[in-house]
């Protein structure tokens, strides 16, 4: 009878979590050598601490194998159709800050605006014989805000990483990521549209919707939501 | 699944049934090549189609419909005229709605034939109508050709009409530049300052990508161009809105557009197209008097139906989607045909709808 927990298992994000809990009288640590990733709970009884990779979360939050999790909400979104049915934000935490943005190169002065993305994408397929490459890792909330706005003529390429070089490196003409302060952005002589803005995002608890939970554990679950005094 | 089996039979029924008209059978692959279905469809298929990959062939996608590899078929081998009917599963990703089937079987029927369109539009609507008559359906009509010709006799630059013709298909889109160009560039915008500015390329920073600045400068001249450019008139404006709200029963639908044609004449071949339609139709025992129009209908669909469109709902089940629809793609044979083109036309029925309105499953 546990609720399982789940965190970040590196890096700041996890730090940061674990500040965020600790402030709220809960200790959350690793425990082990450095290599190991097993953690303790401090503070509550009955809540097990599973670290995972921030991207696994959303998962297994969706398939109920862990009833609560730290992630970014552009994870949750862009890794689970019709995410409000599997999971439910408690609580914004306050960290881990990042836009989703559509960006193009500094020196298309000619484009400012989605609207004026659309209009080159038609002629780039003309000229160049195939649809414009947008690089991301965003595939579902990309395909979706560009399908809002009515952008076509335009393909997606993936990219796991260092995505704002692929200008620069001829695999794509535009790119969608997360920035937080935009000075990759710069660097790499990229610019935001003014209306490329997809979606705010910051680290979040969620709870699962599928994680089944008996009468124990719903008591801890109170308990704990109580003590993190966030609304339920 | 016992359902399967009875989907099958039905499904067969069905197919018999065009087979008894005159088609040929034609059987299609279930894994399509991707690109294909991309170039046609744009980014947005992903969304709605399942891809999977292969380290030989590379994308494959499920296929979403019948009609892209019956084209191919066709247009790399087909005598003319030619009729064709098949059955079988097509898979569709339903990503924002679970209760919505992503895999089932489709029952179609398409024409190839260059004599006579008006009569092939009512060959399909009535075989597939006989198909579910049964079943107390709702008929609605409409009729793609007749936006897209306004849209070209629009007196306005051929850009702009370029670009409207290209999101016939995306109401929103299309609204937001018809209203843009209904209106003199404001002289603070984005465009504006970029047209008057005698050096664009001041702050540009350094050249970077596959896009040249001649391509930039080529936009930039066209930007020039369009901010000249004299504002859509709001009469004409109102004429598409007008034409957008004709919804009708088809006589007083003819009537309504050709009141609009001659203010408009430019959708007049696609008025006398409607016209030959109906007689076709009422010659094939339709109560044209009865069939709903609207001009607005198949908007939203895939992109590819670009003349007459129908579907059959049933008013009783309005959570069932439509039981059968159909529609002219006469553009699409042009885009799969390398050079050949030949007007064409089909409809597909559902038969697992069928068999829910049944009350079989």
């Amino acid at each position: 009878m546990t609720i399982k927990l789940g965190v970040p298992s590196k890096g700041r994000l996890m730090e940061k979590t674990f500040d965020w809990f600790g402030a709220r009288g809960i200790s959350l640590a690793r425990t082990g050598s450095d290599r190991e990733y097993a953690g303790k709970v401090d503070g509550i009884e009955g809540v097990e601490l599973v670290l995972l990779s921030a991207g696994e979360i959303p998962r297994e939050l969706s398939a109920g194998r862990i009833h609560l999790g730290v992630t970014g909400t552009d994870l949750v979104r862009e890794k689970l159709g019709m995410w409000e049915q599997q999971v439910k934000e408690l609580a914004p935490l306050g960290f881990g800050g990042a836009d989703l943005i559509l960006a193009v190169p500094a020196c298309w002065v000619d484009v400012e605006t989605l609207d004026d993305l659309d209009a080159v994408a038609a002629a780039f397929r003309k000229t160049h014989g195939f649809r414009l490459r947008i690089a991301t890792k965003y595939h579902r909330l990309v395909r979706e805000f560009l399908r809002d706005a009515g952008v076509a003529d335009y393909q997606l390429v993936d990219s796991q990483g260092a995505t704002e070089g692929t200008i620069k490196n001829l695999t794509a003409e535009a790119v969608a990521d997360i920035t937080s302060t935009g000075e990759t952005l710069r660097a790499n002589h990229l610019k935001i549209l003014s209306d490329g803005l997809m979606l705010k995002s910051q680290a979040t608890l969620f709870k699962s919707r599928k994680a089944p939970v008996d009468d124990g554990e719903k008591a801890i679950l109170t308990r704990l939501i109580e003590q993190l005094g966030i609304e339920s | 699944m016992a359902d399967k089996a009875k989907i099958r039979a039905r499904a067969a029924d069905l197919r018999a049934g065009f087979e008894a008209a005159g088609a040929t059978v034609a059987e299609t692959s279930v894994l399509q090549p991707a690109e294909v279905l991309l170039d046609l469809y744009g980014e947005d298929i992903r969304g709605r189609a399942y891809v999977t990959s292969d380290a030989l062939l590379g994308e494959q996608m499920l296929r979403p419909d019948f009609t892209v590899p019956v084209v191919q078929m066709h247009m790399a081998e087909g005598a003319e005229p030619a009729r064709y009917t098949y059955s079988g599963e097509v898979f569709r990703r339903q990503e924002d709605d679970s209760s919505r089937a992503n895999e089932y079987t489709q029952v179609g029927y398409e024409v190839f034939d260059r004599q006579n369109p008006a009569a092939a539009d009512a060959e399909v609507f009535t075989l597939v109508r006989d198909a579910v008559a049964h079943l107390n359906l709702r008929a609605a009509t409409g009729d793609i050709g007749l936006l897209a010709a306004a849209v070209a006799g629009l007196e306005t630059t051929e850009r702009r009409k370029a670009a409207l013709a290209r999101h016939l298909w995306r109401p929103r889109r299309f609204r937001a530049l018809l209203d843009r160009f209904a209106k003199p560039t404001p002289s603070d915008s984005h465009r504006a300052k970029l047209a008057a500015s005698s050096d664009p390329f001041a702050e540009a920073g350094p050249m970077i990508g596959l896009r040249g600045a001649d391509e930039i400068e080529a936009r930039i001249a066209a930007i020039k161009e369009d901010t000249t450019a004299e504002p859509i008139s709001a009469v004409q404006v109102d004429l598409i809105d007008e034409l957008l709200n004709v919804r009708e029963t088809l006589p007083y639908a003819l009537d309504r557009l050709r009141d609009i044609a001659v203010d408009m004449p430019a959708i007049s071949g696609a008025v006398t197209r409607l016209e030959h339609r109906i007689r076709a139709l009422s010659e094939r025992g339709v109560d044209v008097e009865a069939l709903e129009f609207e001009a607005s209908y198949g908007r939203t669909s895939m992109e590819y139906y670009d003349g007459f469109v129908f579907g059959f709902y049933s008013d009783q089940r309005g959570d069932l989607p439509a039981v059968a629809s159909g529609g002219r793609y006469d553009a699409l044979t042009r885009v799969l045909g390398q050079g050949n083109e030949i007007p064409a036309v089909g409809g597909v029925i559902r038969p697992e709808v069928v068999l829910q309105l049944e009350g079989a499953v």
